[in-house]
């Protein structure tokens, strides 16, 4: 399995997704917090920790006692930048337009 | 050290690169590498402890229409030559972004395997929310941001192509 084998395949489970949302609304969480929001065993959800971290959306570091884990969104990048994004999108322009649009705000 | 105690304010970009730590350091502290990758923008610095920086805007962004003179600033904090860099992080965008002040960036370089680096970029965003919107680049039409950056230092590095086509 090449890397983008292993992001759509950990991207085509629900629980996988509802993960990675979870860790979008607040990062560095805990394997027991996460297990809270699932119903599902802690086994599950480790296995399908694993499947994200092997596919690199999911990061982890340690924090004293306390291992975080990081949602990663370099590879999803790659692949919205590879495959759905890749025409559409100008970056200067996106720059000068976001900090047009700040100025114009403050 | 970093004084952070809340979990949700620490952010994590990570990335393989197939090129030596020495290399991907390079790309990411020389200004002669930052003109060829991501936003594209000349780089000014000073690299060492009590150092500093300057993200210059690019000609493309000029050309845009970019007024000013910067585009991110800060301090270098800590230079550990291959293994770790720690800078803050200042907007010159303009507007709230740039009054939430400097947030703080650590590099860390380490060896995955013969010839391969991992870069892990943790970005602490305490009290900086639009901070984060903007190196997330969560709203559309941002850009990318430390993804689209790293992806593109990767595929530079490996490579010597930009994925800006």
């Amino acid at each position: 399995m090449d890397d983008d084998d292993r992001i759509f395949k950990a991207l085509a489970d629900p629980t996988r997704r509802y993960l990675l949302d979870r860790l979008f609304e607040r990062d560095g969480r805990t394997l027991t917090e996460l297990e809270s929001e699932l119903e599902m065993t802690r086994f599950g959800v480790m296995k399908h920790l694993r499947v994200l971290e092997d596919a690199g959306l999911v990061v982890t570091r340690r924090e004293g006692r306390e291992k975080l884990h990081h949602l990663n969104p370099v590879p999803i990048r790659l692949v919205h930048d590879r495959w759905i994004d890749k025409y559409t999108e100008h970056r200067v322009a996106a720059l000068v337009n976001l900090k047009n649009e700040l100025e114009e705000t403050a | 050290m970093s004084t952070m105690t809340e979990t949700g304010t620490m952010h994590v970009y990570e990335v393989f690169i197939k090129a030596p730590r020495e290399t991907v350091w390079d790309a990411l502290t020389s200004p002669a590498w930052a003109t060829k990758y991501g936003y594209q923008c000349p780089l000014e610095i000073d690299l060492r402890p009590g150092g500093s920086y300057k993200q210059l805007p690019s000609d493309g962004m000029k050309a845009g229409g970019w007024q000013g003179d910067v585009v991110v600033s800060g301090d270098v904090l800590q230079v550990e030559k291959p293994s770790k860099l720690v800078q803050t992080f200042q907007s010159h965008f303009g507007g709230e972004v740039d009054a939430e002040g400097p947030t703080r960036v650590t590099f860390e370089l380490s060896e995955y395997g013969p010839g391969v680096t991992k870069l892990r970029v943790l970005h602490e965003v305490e009290n900086a929310p639009l901070t984060l919107v903007m190196v997330t680049s969560s709203e559309p039409g941002m850009g990318g941001g430390w993804s689209w950056i790293l992806n593109d230092l990767k595929s530079v590095v490996e490579t010597g192509a930009t994925l800006a086509g």
